[in-house]
């Protein structure tokens, strides 16, 4: 099992406040690795660097022992690295089953074909469709996406990342904001994900509990630092995560850092 | 039933094209033909304006002058060689290729940054084209613009010249038109939609978005230019006015009034501010208020974006796919209660 994605003394700050500080991981390859830490930890934004949506201030990207630091979102797409948003992110006026066709038509790299119509590509269509099915969302398939509560549009967020049947998956606290009763059903679309070949996955979480059965791997990030990483028994054990998670009192992380 | 439902719009929009190619024979009336012809011209005009701004969601400010280059293009060439067919051929070859370079520009200069950096520079480039038109008497005849002779037509047909430009540019529109429809159904269209949604998150979908932009900035520039040579044809006259800000603007009303990303609605933005220019003017002579039809268009454009916020077309398509929205609703919710009922039983 290789290292997939590296990230070297990556930092960013945002005027004076350092929202990523000095985070040095690996993340190795086909595992499930899950980043939990308080809100305002630096999930998203570490995401957003992994993703290429920001640029660090210091430090490295590695993706499969290439410098990615560089590259833009669309070349990290294209190369493999897929993800999915917290802010939801999709197409608010086009029908949810478009918002996803158009993920697997880019997956399909059919990018400018302009004199067939759409409709002829029947496959796209009907593989949008599956997974609309997959995320329980197809009776909502012909309706804008706008109107989707907030819960619905991140199972839209994950039927689009799933399109892209990208090598790495990057979700953003996937299922905030859905039913209690529908959470396991998509957890387990996710935990499937590994099984459908060479698939990495990164989660954020904020909830510990809910991600502690899925993960191989653990990372704790607070106040922009890696606190902690290690196998989900580790990281229950670990007092300084305990502390700062429980607690959240920022003196302990300078304590012991 | 999608399918039905395309075959049924397609059904419709021939039997419009139907009528509209016999209306001149009832109605052989010099005025009403040419009210036609520049109906047909702005509604194309209009279309590549939709293209843009409707389906991409990029503003320009500065269409006019794409419609100038046509104009222009043609008109000079016929004017300073041969009134042939094979010189009008060439105009419009001139037509596409300056409009489509001109177009290229724009986008490749602009269309990197911010929308409104693709409205500022067409605007200038408009006003630049203008000017140019204005100062180089030479070739343009300056605000005075001048006539030009059009190829004459074998035979009797010269006789019905205004019917053969009638029907020519009624023929321009509904090519154009399906044609335009197609590249919005294209996988490239749902490409431009998907940018005039969201263009972040298409680029996180892995496509580039600056040559869809560029793409798009040409064939509308180009589509605007065969208005343009419609338009100078039509008038065998040209002069400054095809670059004025009042053309991009016609077109903006035209666009947002039918119905923005309809393509239908343009030309029927087309037909209303037409007629409704040519009638209010008419009724000049009953009093005075009507001439100045800009202040009644003023009051018809609020009064449509209280009604019709979404344009014309807009809002009927909204209302249709309401109700079947609720019915869609209706019939899930009665499913549901007969699958209760069976559960119970």
């Amino acid at each position: 099992m290789g290292t997939i994605i590296k990230t070297e003394e990556l930092s960013i700050a945002f005027g004076g406040h350092l929202a990523v500080n000095n985070v040095s991981v690996e993340i190795k390859r086909n595992t499930f690795t899950s980043v939990i830490g308080p809100n305002g930890a630096g999930k998203t934004t570490f995401f957003n660097l992994l993703s290429g949506q920001l640029s660090p201030t210091s430090g490295r990207v590695i993706y499969k022992e290439e410098d990615i630091t560089k590259q833009s979102v669309i070349e990290r797409t294209r190369n493999g690295i897929g993800r999915s948003f917290q802010i939801t992110n999709v197409f608010p006026n086009i029908t949810v089953l478009e918002n996803v066709r158009l993920a697997v038509q880019s997956r399909e790299r059919v990018r400018f074909d302009l004199f067939r119509h759409f409709k002829n590509y029947k496959q796209f269509e009907e593989e949008a469709m599956s997974l609309l099915k997959m995320v329980l969302l197809e009776e909502k398939a012909e309706i804008p996406a706008a109107t989707l509560s907030h819960g619905e549009k991140r199972k839209l967020e994950i039927a689009m990342l799933l399109a892209l049947n990208t090598e790495v998956l990057l979700l953003d606290e996937p299922t905030a904001g859905m039913s209690l009763e529908e959470v396991p059903a998509i957890l387990n679309v996710i935990e499937n994900i590994k099984d459908q070949g060479d698939r990495t996955v990164v989660l954020i979480e904020h909830k510990m509990d809910m991600v502690l059965n899925l993960s191989d791997r653990m990372m704790v990030l607070f106040n922009g630092e890696l606190l902690a990483e290690g196998t989900p028994e580790e990281i229950m054990n670990n007092e300084t995560v305990q502390t700062a998670y429980i607690g959240g009192d920022p003196n302990v992380t300078t304590a012991t850092t | 039933m999608i399918m039905q439902k395309l075959h049924k719009s397609t059904w419709i929009y021939f039997a419009i094209v139907f009528v509209l190619i016999l209306l001149p024979f009832f109605k052989d009336d010099r005025w009403f033909l040419f009210l036609m012809i520049q109906i047909f011209v702005f509604a194309i005009f209009a279309m590549s304006y939709d293209l843009l701004l409707g389906y991409t969601g990029i503003v320009s400010f500065g269409h006019a002058m794409f419609f100038g280059i046509g104009a222009y293009s043609v008109a000079v060439t016929m004017n300073r060689m041969e009134s042939t067919f094979p010189s009008f051929l060439l105009g419009v070859l001139v037509a596409v290729f300056a409009s489509g370079i001109v177009a290229f520009l724009a986008g490749i200069l602009t269309l990197k940054l911010k929308s409104h950096y693709y409205a500022m520079l067409t605007l200038a480039l408009a006003g630049m084209f203008l000017y140019i038109a204005e100062r180089w008497r030479s070739v343009t005849g300056g605000n005075d613009g001048f006539t030009f002779r059009i190829p004459e037509l074998p035979g009797a047909l010269q006789d019905h010249r205004n019917l053969v430009i009638y029907l020519f540019t009624l023929f321009m529109m509904v090519i154009l038109f399906f044609g335009m429809k197609r590249l919005t159904e294209s996988p490239l269209g749902r490409v431009l939609v998907g940018i005039r949604e969201n263009d972040q998150r298409v680029e996180s979908l892995g496509f580039r978005i600056m040559p869809y932009k560029v793409l798009i900035s040409i064939i509308s520039g180009v589509v605007a230019a065969l208005a343009g040579v419609l338009y100078a044809i039509s008038l065998r006259f040209v002069n400054t006015q095809v670059f004025d800000i009042e053309v991009t603007l016609d077109a903006l009303l035209m666009t947002i009034i039918g119905g923005v990303g309809t393509l239908i609605g343009p030309i029927i933005g087309s037909a209303i501010i037409n007629l409704s220019h040519h009638f209010l003017s008419d009724l000049a002579n009953v009093h005075w208020i009507f001439q100045r039809w800009v202040i009644l268009f003023g009051v018809i454009f609020i009064l449509a974006m209280i009604f019709f916020p979404n344009g014309i077309v807009g809002t009927i398509k909204q209302k249709v796919e309401q109700r079947r929205m609720k019915r869609r609703i209706l019939e899930v919710e009665k499913q549901e209660e007969l699958d209760e009922g069976k559960k119970h039983a």
